[in-house]
C-alpha cells in the first residue's frame, strides 16, 4: 500500500486522477451544455499550454508562435468541414456549386490543388498532426541545429506567426482572410451544433487532453525527460557528454507543435469556426500566459492555468471591458515578477508545507481522511511528503523547490 | 510611356523605399540600443513610440489652443519633448521592472508584455480609442517636384533628415562619448567594466531610457506620415525586432545596413505584388535569411 502510494506520489499521477474526475465527472454535472461548451472551448487551449510545460518548462525554449500551430492544426479540421458542408446541393446558389462560399466571393470557379485531398477524413487527421509538425521540425531544425537558442528563436517563433497571420488575411480566396472558416455544420454526417455533439466533443477533448498530460507525464518520467531537464540547465556539459542536444530542442518543439495542433483542431469542432484571430502574435502570447500562471513545470497546473485565465478573461471582459487589460498585465508581470513557477509552484512551497505540517499536528487522529484540497490550485495527494517528512524537513522551504522542479 | 516617365517612377519608387527605410531604422534604432547592446528584449517598445505621438499630438493641441501663433514653430521643440517623455518613461520603467530581469531574458519578454498591454488600455483610457493627429506645420504639407511628373512627399524628406541625424547622433554618441564607452565595455564585459569602476547599474539604466528616447523620437516622426492610435504602436514591434535582429544584434551599422535592405526589399516587391504578399515575401526571405545565418549580416566578434 505504501509502495502505491508513494509511486502515486513520485509519478504524479494522483493530481492527474483529481484533474480526470473534475473534468469528467464535475463538470459535466455541474454545468450546463453551454458552460460546458465554454470549458471545452478553454481546454483545447490547455493542450498549448501543456505543450508549452515541455517546451519551455522542461526544454528551456520559448515559443511565442503556438498559435501558428493551433490555427494550422484547426484550419486542418476546418478545411474539412468546410468541404463536407459545401456539398453542391446546399450551394446550389453559387456561381460554382460544390466549392466554399468564400471561394465563390472571391471568383474561384475551381477547388484549388492543395484543398482536395481535405475530402478526405483519414488525410485530415493526419494533416492536423502532420502539418505543424513538419513546419515546426523545418523551422527549429534549421534554428538548433546553428544553435540558437533563447531570445532569438522566440523572436523567430513570433515572425512565423506572422508571416502566416499576414498570409491568410491576404489569401482570402483560398483561406477566407480575415473571417476565416465559418459555418461549419457537420462531421461526417454528424450535426456537430447539437447539444449532445457538443458534450460529447467536450468529453472527447477531456479524454484527449488527459491522454496528452499522461503521455507528456511518461515522458518527463523517462530518460528523455531528464536529459530535456539537464539540456535545459546545462546545455554544454549535455552536449560535451555526447548528446545531440539540438535534436532533443527539436524533438521538445514538434511535441509541443502537435499537441498545439489537436488543441486547435478540437477547437474548431467544438466553436464550429477558424479564423486568423487565434493564429497571431497576440493569442500565441496569451497561449504562453496560460502555462505561466498555471506554472511552467507543471502539466496538471498549465490546464488549471488555461482554465483560470479564460475563465478571468470571459468574465472580465464582459463585465468589466476597461480593466481586463489591466488585469492581463498584472498576470503577466506579477508571475514574471513574484511567482515564477505559477500557481504550482504556490502550492509547491506553501500549500504543501501547509498540509503536510497540518497532518502531523494530530499525530493520533490524522489518518485516513482526505486532506482538504484546495480549489483553484492543483491538487496533489500530498502524501509523499507527509510521510516522508517528519519534524526537520516538513518546514524547510528547500524541499518544495526540489520537488517543484520533478512535480506533475 | 516615355523613357522619363519609367525614369520618373523608379525615382519616386526608389524614394518611397527610402521613406520606409528611414520608418525602420528610427524604429530599429532605440531597440539595437536596448537589445542589441543589452540584451533585453523590449515588448512594449512600440508604445514608447505611441508615447512620443502623442506627445507631439498633445503639444500641438496646447499649442492650438494657447499660442496659434506659434503653430509654425512648435513642431522641433515638440520632438525633443517626446524624447524627453519617452526617456522618462523608459528611467521609470527600467528601475520598476527590468532590472530584476537582466538574468531572465525570456521572462523579461513576459513582462514587458504586459506593460506593453497595460500602456495600451492606459492610452486608451485616458486619450481615447479613436486615431488622433496632430496640427502639422503647413513647411510639413504637399510635395517637392524639381522635375515635371515628379514629386517627392515633404514629411517623407523630413523623416529621412530627422533619421539621418538621429542616427548619426547615436553613432557618434556609441562610438565617441564617455557614455558610449562605458556602454560598450558593459556590453563587452559586465564584472571586468564594474572592477574599473564604471558604474553599470547606471549605465544600464541610462541606456535603457535613451533607448525608449529614441522610439519616442520615431512616434514623433511618424506623426507626419499617418495618425496614431493606442494600438498603433503594437504593429511595428516584429518588424523592428526582425530589423535588429536581421541585422545582427550587437551592431549599430548592421541595423542600418538591414533596414535599407528590408525596405527596398518591402517596395519593390510590393510594386509588382499585392501589399500583405509583398510583405510576407520579405518576412520569408529575412526568416530564411535568419535560418541560416543566425548572427544576422554583421555579426561582433564576440567569445561568448
Amino acid at each position: 500500500m505504501d509502495a502505491i502510494k508513494s509511486w502515486l506520489g513520485r509519478s504524479g499521477l494522483a493530481s492527474v486522477a483529481i484533474l480526470a474526475v473534475l473534468l469528467l465527472v464535475v463538470f459535466p454535472l455541474a454545468m450546463d451544455s453551454f458552460r460546458l461548451n465554454l470549458v471545452g472551448k478553454y481546454l483545447t487551449y490547455g493542450f498549448v499550454a501543456i505543450g508549452l510545460v515541455m517546451l519551455w518548462g522542461y526544454g528551456g525554449v520559448l515559443s511565442l508562435g503556438q498559435g501558428v500551430f493551433f490555427g494550422l492544426g484547426g484550419y486542418a479540421m476546418a478545411m474539412f468541414l468546410k468541404l463536407e458542408a459545401s456539398d453542391p446541393v446546399s450551394t446550389k446558389i453559387q456561381s460554382t456549386p460544390g466549392i466554399p462560399d468564400f471561394m465563390d466571393w472571391n471568383q474561384l470557379t475551381a477547388l484549388p490543388w492543395w484543398w482536395e485531398p481535405f475530402n478526405s477524413f483519414a488525410f485530415t487527421l493526419f494533416a492536423v498532426v502532420a502539418v505543424p509538425v513538419l513546419l515546426a521540425f523545418i523551422v527549429s531544425y534549421a534554428m538548433f541545429k546553428r544553435r540558437v537558442g533563447g531570445v532569438y528563436f522566440a523572436i523567430i517563433t513570433q515572425a512565423v506567426a506572422l508571416i502566416l497571420t499576414v498570409l491568410i488575411i491576404g489569401q482570402q480566396g483560398y483561406t477566407g482572410g480575415v473571417n476565416g472558416i465559418t459555418d461549419l455544420k457537420t462531421l461526417m454526417g454528424w450535426d456537430i451544433r447539437t447539444d449532445e455533439a457538443k458534450t460529447l466533443l467536450y468529453f472527447l477533448t477531456a479524454a484527449l487532453l488527459l491522454g496528452a498530460i499522461l503521455l507528456c507525464r511518461w515522458i518527463q518520467l523517462s530518460k528523455l525527460g531528464t536529459l530535456l531537464l539537464a539540456m535545459r540547465d546545462k546545455e554544454d556539459r549535455v552536449r560535451f557528454s555526447g548528446y545531440d542536444v539540438s535534436m532533443f530542442k527539436v524533438f521538445a518543439f514538434c511535441l509541443a507543435a502537435a499537441l498545439s495542433a489537436i488543441g486547435g483542431a478540437m477547437f474548431t469542432l467544438q466553436v464550429g469556426f477558424m479564423s486568423p484571430s487565434f493564429v497571431g502574435i497576440v493569442p500565441s502570447i496569451e497561449m504562453v500566459i496560460f502555462a505561466a500562471v498555471g506554472g511552467r513545470m507543471s502539466l496538471v497546473g498549465a490546464v488549471y492555468g488555461a482554465l483560470l485565465v479564460n475563465f478571468g478573461k470571459t468574465y472580465f471582459s464582459e463585465t468589466f471591458p476597461d480593466l481586463w487589460l489591466f488585469l492581463m498585465a498584472g498576470l503577466f508581470i506579477g508571475v514574471v515578477m513574484a511567482f515564477p513557477n505559477g500557481l504550482a509552484g504556490l502550492y509547491e512551497s506553501h500549500v504543501k508545507p501547509w498540509l503536510a505540517r497540518r497532518k502531523q499536528a494530530p499525530a493520533p487522529a490524522g489518518t485516513g481522511g482526505e486532506p482538504p484540497a484546495p480549489t483553484t490550485e492543483p491538487a496533489h495527494k500530498p502524501a509523499t511528503v507527509a510521510t516522508a517528512t517528519t519534524a526537520a524537513s516538513a518546514t524547510s522551504p528547500s524541499l518544495g523547490t526540489k520537488i517543484s522542479s520533478q512535480s506533475v | 510611356m516615355s523613357f522619363d516617365e519609367i525614369y520618373n517612377i523608379a525615382l519616386m519608387q526608389g524614394f518611397a523605399g527610402l521613406s520606409l527605410f528611414a520608418v525602420l531604422l528610427l524604429m530599429g534604432l532605440g531597440l539595437a540600443i536596448i537589445f542589441g547592446q543589452m540584451g533585453v528584449i523590449n515588448m512594449a517598445h512600440g508604445e514608447f513610440m505611441t508615447i512620443g505621438a502623442y506627445t507631439i499630438f498633445l503639444l500641438s493641441s496646447l499649442t492650438e489652443s494657447y499660442a496659434p501663433g506659434l503653430i509654425q514653430a512648435y513642431f522641433p521643440f515638440a520632438i525633443v519633448c517626446s524624447f524627453l517623455v519617452a526617456f522618462a518613461f523608459g528611467w521609470l520603467t527600467e528601475w520598476a521592472l527590468i532590472r530584476h530581469l537582466y538574468k531572465r531574458p525570456l521572462d523579461t519578454l513576459l513582462a514587458t508584455w504586459g506593460l506593453s498591454l497595460a500602456m495600451q488600455q492606459a492610452f486608451r483610457s485616458i486619450i481615447g480609442p479613436k486615431e488622433v493627429s496632430p496640427i502639422l506645420p503647413d513647411w510639413l504639407m504637399g510635395s517637392w517636384s524639381p522635375a515635371e511628373g515628379l514629386d517627392i512627399p515633404i514629411n517623407g524628406m523630413f523623416v529621412l533628415g530627422l533619421t539621418i541625424v538621429v542616427t548619426g547622433g547615436v553613432l557618434l554618441a556609441l562610438y565617441k562619448s564617455r557614455w558610449g564607452l562605458r556602454v560598450r565595455a558593459t556590453v563587452a564585459n559586465r564584472s571586468m567594466a564594474n572592477a574599473i569602476g564604471i558604474n553599470t547599474t547606471r549605465t544600464d539604466r541610462v541606456t535603457f531610457a535613451i533607448g525608449c528616447g529614441l522610439a519616442g523620437v520615431a512616434g514623433a516622426a511618424f506623426t507626419t506620415i499617418g495618425s496614431t492610435g493606442p494600438t498603433s504602436g503594437s504593429l511595428y514591434i516584429v518588424d523592428a525586432f526582425l530589423v535588429v535582429t536581421f541585422g545582427g544584434a550587437a551592431s549599430l551599422w548592421g541595423t542600418v545596413v538591414s533596414a535599407f535592405g528590408i525596405a527596398q526589399m518591402q517596395s519593390i516587391s510590393e510594386f509588382f505584388l499585392s501589399g500583405s504578399m509583398a510583405k510576407v515575401l520579405t518576412l520569408l526571405l529575412i526568416v530564411t535569411i535568419l535560418m541560416l545565418r543566425p548572427q544576422g549580416l554583421f555579426a561582433s566578434k564576440v567569445r561568448r
